[in-house]
């Protein structure tokens, strides 16, 4: 076995530590997938130690054995059958040691597996503060498991687990807790076809049908038959169980914790003092506005200085290839179809980044499951859960990962309707069309002597694209019907101070996430519409191409004008013109029917083609010079300018509600399993978008 | 003995009981992996602002649950 990877599985409650742990371990060379055939993510990495490779799975968190929710799922059916491909070699059961009781009890349900598996006992430093300490040998001896403590955040601890990693793992040598009676009869016909299994793992595969064990068919039928006898209850056996073992767990922990002193600073009381503080009616209100207020201010003023950099970096590169290449369609390509989607990309990582660094620290301090906890009330009400409280936030950053994170929602229509609300909230691509539409047509005045006239409507579409989501769902909560419980059972966690690997390592998934999730629908999208733009059917897109060739360069602006006659007929153009008729009752034209439709790649091309359709020989850099010739351009049916006041508001609107992006769809058809939803929210944000704007132009115009 | 059984939804704040049993199935399968097991002492340690959902401690962990969870769970008042 020297070269043979150790299949490692790391199981355990949730907030006991095991991200830590894992990245601890493994370092930043982790591998994030998808389980197969299910939407669970599959964090896995490798590394090595005396010798020996480890390959380490980072498995759901769970309480029991017991799987609720399809994460759960996964938890159970790797260590229990040993025919999924990820089934373990070694079990690490992390604990936390402030919660010893449940802990072990989870502890004893995979010791009882039979399986090698060390017990893990994290964040044991803070049992210090109780005057309390855990007796390690005494706790291995009584469940005949090795166990070690470990501080995941210092790494205390970890040269023994590796230690006790490459030797020789034995399974624990006693059973801790009896299957209950009524299963005896059939886990001894299930070990007649698996005779590796313990009494334990073969009760697991009666109990849930989901674990794919190789069994026979007629044991297959058997317990199937079991499962629909009158009488079988799996919930009635599975509470006996549970509470047997909890007898036995309650037992045996005032024999591994010891009393040490009299307890000193207990981290319990501080948590305490702050939810007096962060729960409370007001302060504690006050206290969510003020984060969010500090976490919005600090994204606008961290990110704009990295973004410009990115903006220079990518306008230098396209620079350089110009120099460097010959005139021709493959330049052209290359610098306006795969940089400008390039460019497109990574130009959102410094918000992305900065957003999720916060919303990280919120979550890693444990503050995230009090808003939760607070807002489950007012969510309930709108058929979401206080879970949706992550996912609706991280809306703000990018769609992409935030649809993702509504994963731990465990009602199906709570999670679907999440997800479906989720885009509605603003997020960072609509930033610049907003400045641009804001600088255009709200006046830089001041209302009440210091509040900012474009601040606050800025301010406002964010607060609209909240309530648009909130009511939304609310419709989506009387439409859709569901059996399926609603519940809200959350742990909320002792505070403590971010773990800085931790939220590196979050900020680094979720950019992950949006480059490759988003990023490569964008670039696609990108290449397309510079295809769109740059050919066109008939003479008149000849014509301008061949003026384009002979024309002076010594005049630029005169080719821009030429640009901007080529954009208009060629297929983007036309697709614009096409259009025009179902946008003029908004009072929006063709100029804006093609940004519109460019404007599916991301949003933000929107300030792009319209530097393109207002010849600004400076591109999208020159803000000013867009902003003073869309301000010039007259609507000729009425004389009056075209961005008016109303076509301002309607288009922010539009573009607060229209669902444009591809990126979005593609993650929704995977996370709700087809297309029917995607097409549906697709439908619906246009039809808010053209409505709304279509509304605010009749009311104002 | 102290006062008879009552539903943990309730207890008003900052009183402890008994867990007695569970009138749910479902909740009853989620709270007991918890560690809610009948037997341990629950305090209920806060309201959310809105009046709902509260937070129990029961032996080291808070959680949160809604009133109609809780409502589920049959307890035994604490002797004061």
């Amino acid at each position: 076995m020297a070269d043979k990877k150790i299949k490692v599985a790391l199981a355990g409650n949730p907030n006991s530590g095991k991200s830590t742990l894992f990245n601890r371990l493994t370092g930043l060379t982790q591998k994030i997938a998808n389980f197969p055939g299910v939407t669970v993510e599959k964090k896995s990495g490798i590394f090595e130690f005396g010798g020996k490779t480890f390959e380490l799975l980072d498995l759901p968190g769970t309480y029991s054995l017991y799987p609720k929710t399809p994460e759960e799922w996964i938890t159970t059916a790797v260590l229990c059958d040993e025919s999924d491909p990820s089934f373990p070699d070694l079990t690490l059961i992390v604990a936390d040691s402030t919660n010893i009781k449940r802990s072990v009890f989870f502890a004893t349900q995979v010791a009882d597996l039979g399986r090698p598996c060390i017990l893990v006992l994290n964040m044991a430093d803070m049992l210090d503060g109780r005057g309390e300490e855990i007796d390690v040998a005494e706790a291995s001896k009584l469940l005949s498991i090795p166990v070690v403590l470990v501080n995941a955040i210092d790494g205390h601890g970890f040269e023994s687990l590796k230690e006790l990693m490459t030797g020789a793992v034995q399974p624990a040598s006693v059973v801790f807790n009896q299957v209950p009676e009524s299963a005896t009869a059939l886990v001894k016909l299930i070990r007649n076809d698996l005779p590796k299994l313990t009494d334990y793992a073969a009760f697991q595969i009666i109990m849930d049908p989901g674990v794919k064990a190789p069994i026979s068919e007629n044991t297959r039928s058997r317990i199937d038959a079991l499962r629909s006898a009158d009488g079988f209850s799996a919930m009635k056996i599975q509470s006996a169980e549970t509470l047997s073992r909890y007898e036995k767990v309650a037992a045996l922990v005032p024999q591994i914790v010891r009393k040490k002193h009299a307890s000193g600073s207990d981290y319990r009381k501080i948590t305490s003092k702050l939810d007096d503080i962060l729960i409370h009616p007001i302060t504690g209100y006050l206290a969510f506005l003020f984060v969010m207020f500090v976490m919005f201010q600090a994204v606008f003023a961290w990110a704009s200085a990295p973004m410009e950099l990115i903006d220079s970096f990518f306008a230098w590169c396209g620079s350089q290839v110009e120099g460097a290449m010959p005139a021709g369609v493959f330049r052209d390509l290359i610098v306006n179809g795969i940089l400008a989607g390039l460019g497109g990309v990574v130009i959102f990582i410094p918000q992305i980044a900065l957003l999720f660094f916060f919303i990280t620290i919120l979550e890693d301090t444990g503050y995230m499951a009090r808003v939760s906890f607070m807002m489950d009330k007012l969510l309930r009400r709108y058929g979401l859960n206080g879970r949706s409280v992550i996912p609706m936030i991280s809306g703000v950053a990018c769609a992409v990962p935030a649809i993702l994170s509504a994963r731990t929602i465990a009602n199906r229509k709570e999670r679907l309707i999440t997800m479906f609300v989720t885009p509605l909230m603003s997020c960072s691509a609509r930033l610049p069309v907003y400045t641009l539409l804001i600088a255009l047509v709200i006046p830089d005045d001041r209302v009440f002597g210091f509040l900012n006239m474009q601040g606050l409507v800025l301010m406002g579409l964010y607060l609209i694209g909240f309530i648009a989501a909130i009511l939304s769902a609310w419709v989506m909560k009387h439409m859709l019907k569901s059996q399926e419980r609603s519940f809200f059972i959350m742990e909320l966690p002792v505070y403590r101070l971010p773990r800085w690997r931790n939220v590196l390592q979050v900020i680094l998934d979720k950019i992950s996430v949006f480059v490759f999730e988003a990023g490569k629908v964008i670039v696609a999208i990108s290449i397309i519409l510079w295809a769109l733009a740059s050919y066109g059917p008939g003479d008149e897109f000849e014509q301008i191409e061949k003026q384009m060739e002979q024309v002076d360069v010594s005049d630029p602006h005169a080719y821009t004008v030429l640009a901007s006659e080529k954009l208009k007929w060629s297929y983007a153009g036309r697709l614009g013109s096409a259009i025009e008729p179902v946008l003029e009752p908004l009072g929006f034209d063709w100029k804006i029917g093609i940004a519109l439709v460019t404007s599916f790649a991301a949003r933000e091309v929107f300030v792009g083609t319209m530097s393109t359709i207002y010849s600004v020989d400076g591109g999208e850099e020159d803000v000013m010079t867009i902003r003073e010739k869309m301000r010039a351009e007259i609507n000729p049916s009425n004389g009056k300018p075209r961005y008016d006041l109303p076509t301002g508001i309607g288009l922010m609107l539009f573009y607060a509600f229209a669902l444009q992006c591809m990126s979005t769809l593609a993650v929704m058809k995977r996370e709700s399993g087809g297309w029917r939803w995607p097409i549906l929210q697709f439908a619906y944000m246009g039809f808010l978008a053209y409505f709304s704007a279509l509304l605010v132009h009749l009311a104002m115009g | 003995m102290g006062a008879g059984n009552q539903c943990l939804g309730c207890v008003s704040v900052g009183q402890s009981a008994y867990i007695e049993s569970f009138t749910d199935e479902f909740v009853e399968l989620k709270m007991l992996e918890m560690g809610v097991v009948p037997g341990e002492l629950v305090v209920v340690e806060r309201i959310a602002p809105s009046g709902d959902p509260i937070a129990i401690r029961v032996s080291d962990s808070l959680i949160g649950v809604r009133k109609e969870e809780a409502s589920k769970i049959q307890v035994k008042q604490a002797e004061r």
